[in-house]
C-alpha cells in the first residue's frame, strides 16, 4: 500500500516500503504556469527534511524545492530534462522529481494528509 | 498572492482582463494581466504565428507642443527628431545631464500637425513628464494625455485584423503613424510595437478602448496577451526593458544603442554629455550590452554574474529566461568589451555553479518588421 502526504511547500511524497518519491502538487504547478526546466539531484545526495533538493522554472521565475522527508536520493526522473512540460501534465503522476530512500518514517507522518493539504489549499 | 491594494491603478480594460481569467499582477503602480488562462508559452508562441492583443494602456502619452518641439526635444534625446519626416516615428532615449539613459520612448510626427506626439514607460512616466516639461519650459509645453489608452495588436496576421476594422491601415509601412479611425472610433495608429513582429500599437481615447479590444479579440486570429509573453517576446527581439537593460548608470553606448544617435547629432554633439558619449563611440565603452545563450538548459535570471573561464566576474545579467520560439533559454547583460564579440565564451553563474554559455547576435529571433521597399 502506498501513502501520500503533502507540504505547505506544495510538495508531495509518495511512500513504498521505505521509498519516498517525491513531486510539486497540481496546485504549485498551476501556480508556476509552464515549466521549462528541472534541476534535479543526483543518485547518492542526501538530504534533510526541508532542504532544498531539486530547481523548478517557469517562463517566469525560479522556484526552489525541498524535500519533504530526509534520506539519500536513490533515482531522479529523467525524462523531465527532456520534457519539463510533464510537470504540468500530470504533476502528481509522470511529473515525479526523485526518489530517495527514507532515513526516518516519523517525519512522514508528521506531514499533511490530502484532506488537510486540500484545506490548507483552499485558504491561501 | 498579491493582495489586491488600492494604491494600483487600473487601466480602462481592467475588468475585460479580470474577465478572460486573466492573473492580476502589480505592474509599474497598475494590476496588470501577467497572463490568462492559455499561459505564456502558448501566448508567446501564438503572437509569433497568428496575432496577440497587449493592453498597454499603462505607458505614458503625451502630446509636446510649441514652435518648434522637434528642435526643443533635441535637448533631451540624441535621437534626430527634426529630421522625422511627417507621418513617421523613432525611436529615442530620454538623457539626463550625465549622459545616461533616463528612460527610452517613442516619438510620432502626425501628418499636418506640430505638436510631436510622445509615447514613454510605465513606470517612468511621471518623472520623465516632470523632467520634459521642466526642461523645456519656456520652449515647448508637454501635455500628458492620460486620458488615452494604447493597445499592440502584434503578430504575422496583425495586418489583416486590423484591415477589416481600419480599411487601407495595411497601406502603413514599419514605424509608419497616421490618424485614422479604427471601427469608427478616432484613433492613432503606427506600424510598431516591441515583439519584434509585424504590427500595430493604436492609441485610442479611454472611453472608446473596451469595445475596440472586444472587436479585435472576437476575431479568429487574437488572442489576449499578458505582460508575461510581452517580456519573453521582447527579450527573443533583443528589446531593451527599461529598469532592467537599461537605466540610469549606462549610457548610449554601453547600452548597444548608438544606432538610436542621429548622425547630424553625432556630427553637431548638441545633446547632453555629447563630447562623453561620442568619445565613448570612437574610443570605445568598458563594458557593452550584448546577447547571451546558455550551452545547457538552465536559465540565467537577472542579477546573474558572468564570469570569464579563470572564473573573474566579468559583467552581469539584466533579463534572462527562456524563449520559447528557440525553446532554449537566452538572456541579455553587460560583459566588459573585451568579451563582447559574438561567440565569445563565458560562464554564467547559476546557484553558484559557472555554466557555459556565448555571447550571442541580437536578435534571437530574427525581426519581421514590414519595412518599407
Amino acid at each position: 500500500m502506498s501513502e501520500v502526504r503533502f507540504t505547505d511547500q506544495h510538495e508531495w511524497v509518495r511512500i513504498e516500503g521505505d521509498e519516498a518519491t517525491i513531486g510539486i502538487t497540481k496546485y504549485a504547478a498551476e501556480q508556476l504556469g509552464d515549466v521549462v526546466y528541472v534541476e534535479l539531484p543526483e543518485a547518492g545526495h542526501k538530504v534533510g527534511a526541508g532542504g532544498e533538493a531539486a530547481v523548478v522554472e517557469s517562463v517566469k521565475a525560479a522556484s526552489e524545492v525541498y524535500a519533504p522527508v530526509g534520506g539519500e536520493v536513490t533515482t531522479s526522473n529523467s525524462a523531465l530534462a527532456e520534457d519539463p512540460a510533464k510537470v504540468n501534465a500530470d504533476p502528481e503522476g509522470d511529473g515525479w522529481f526523485f526518489k530517495l530512500k527514507l532515513a526516518d518514517k516519523s517525519e512522514f507522518s508528521k506531514l499533511m494528509t490530502a484532506e488537510q493539504y486540500a484545506e490548507f489549499v483552499k485558504g491561501l | 498572492m498579491a493582495e489586491p491594494s488600492e494604491v494600483l491603478h487600473k487601466t480602462p480594460l481592467h475588468a475585460l482582463h479580470v474577465e478572460l481569467g486573466a492573473k492580476m499582477v502589480p505592474f509599474s503602480g497598475y494590476d496588470m494581466p501577467v497572463q490568462y488562462p492559455a499561459g505564456i508559452l502558448k501566448e508567446h508562441l501564438h503572437t509569433r504565428e497568428k496575432a496577440g492583443l497587449f493592453d498597454v494602456s499603462h505607458m505614458g502619452q503625451a502630446f509636446l507642443s510649441g514652435n518648434d518641439p522637434a528642435r526643443a526635444l533635441e535637448r533631451l534625446t540624441p535621437a534626430d527628431a527634426i529630421g522625422l519626416k511627417p507621418g513617421l516615428q523613432r525611436y529615442g532615449l530620454l538623457l539626463n545631464e550625465r549622459g545616461t539613459i533616463k528612460d527610452d520612448f517613442m516619438f510620432s510626427r502626425l501628418v499636418g500637425e506640430t505638436p510631436l506626439y510622445l509615447v514613454v514607460n510605465a513606470g517612468t512616466k511621471h518623472g520623465d513628464f516632470d523632467y520634459i516639461a521642466g526642461m523645456l519650459k519656456g520652449v515647448a509645453e508637454l501635455e500628458p494625455r492620460p486620458d488615452r489608452a494604447l493597445l499592440a495588436l502584434q503578430g504575422p496576421a496583425a495586418s489583416a485584423v486590423l484591415g477589416r476594422h481600419s480599411p487601407g491601415i495595411a497601406k502603413l509601412t514599419f514605424m509608419q503613424v497616421a490618424r485614422c479611425t479604427v471601427a469608427g472610433a478616432p484613433a492613432i495608429v503606427s506600424r510598431s510595437g516591441y515583439t519584434g513582429e509585424d504590427g500595430f500599437e493604436i492609441s485610442l481615447e479611454g472611453n472608446h478602448v473596451l469595445r475596440i479590444a472586444r472587436a479585435l479579440l472576437a476575431e479568429p486570429e487574437v488572442m489576449p496577451i499578458g505582460l508575461g509573453a510581452r517580456d519573453s517576446l521582447r527579450l527573443e527581439a533583443g528589446l531593451c526593458l527599461y529598469g532592467h537593460d537599461i537605466d540610469e548608470t549606462v549610457n548610449p553606448v554601453e547600452a548597444s544603442l548608438v544606432w538610436s544617435i542621429g548622425k547630424r547629432r553625432k556630427l553637431d554633439k548638441d545633446f547632453p554629455a555629447a563630447d562623453k558619449i561620442m568619445d565613448l563611440v570612437f574610443n570605445g565603452a568598458a563594458k557593452k550590452r550584448v546577447g547571451i545563450r546558455p550551452d545547457g538548459r538552465a536559465p540565467a535570471r537577472e542579477g546573474s554574474e558572468i564570469a570569464d573561464k579563470s572564473g573573474r566576474v566579468i559583467g552581469k545579467i539584466t533579463s534572462g529566461g527562456f524563449g520559447p520560439t528557440l525553446n532554449a533559454p537566452i538572456a541579455m547583460g553587460y560583459v566588459e568589451s573585451a568579451f563582447a564579440g559574438d561567440g565569445s565564451e563565458i560562464d554564467v553563474i547559476v546557484r553558484g555553479k559557472p555554466l557555459p554559455a556565448r555571447v550571442s547576435p541580437l536578435p534571437f529571433v530574427p525581426h519581421r518588421y514590414r519595412r518599407a521597399v
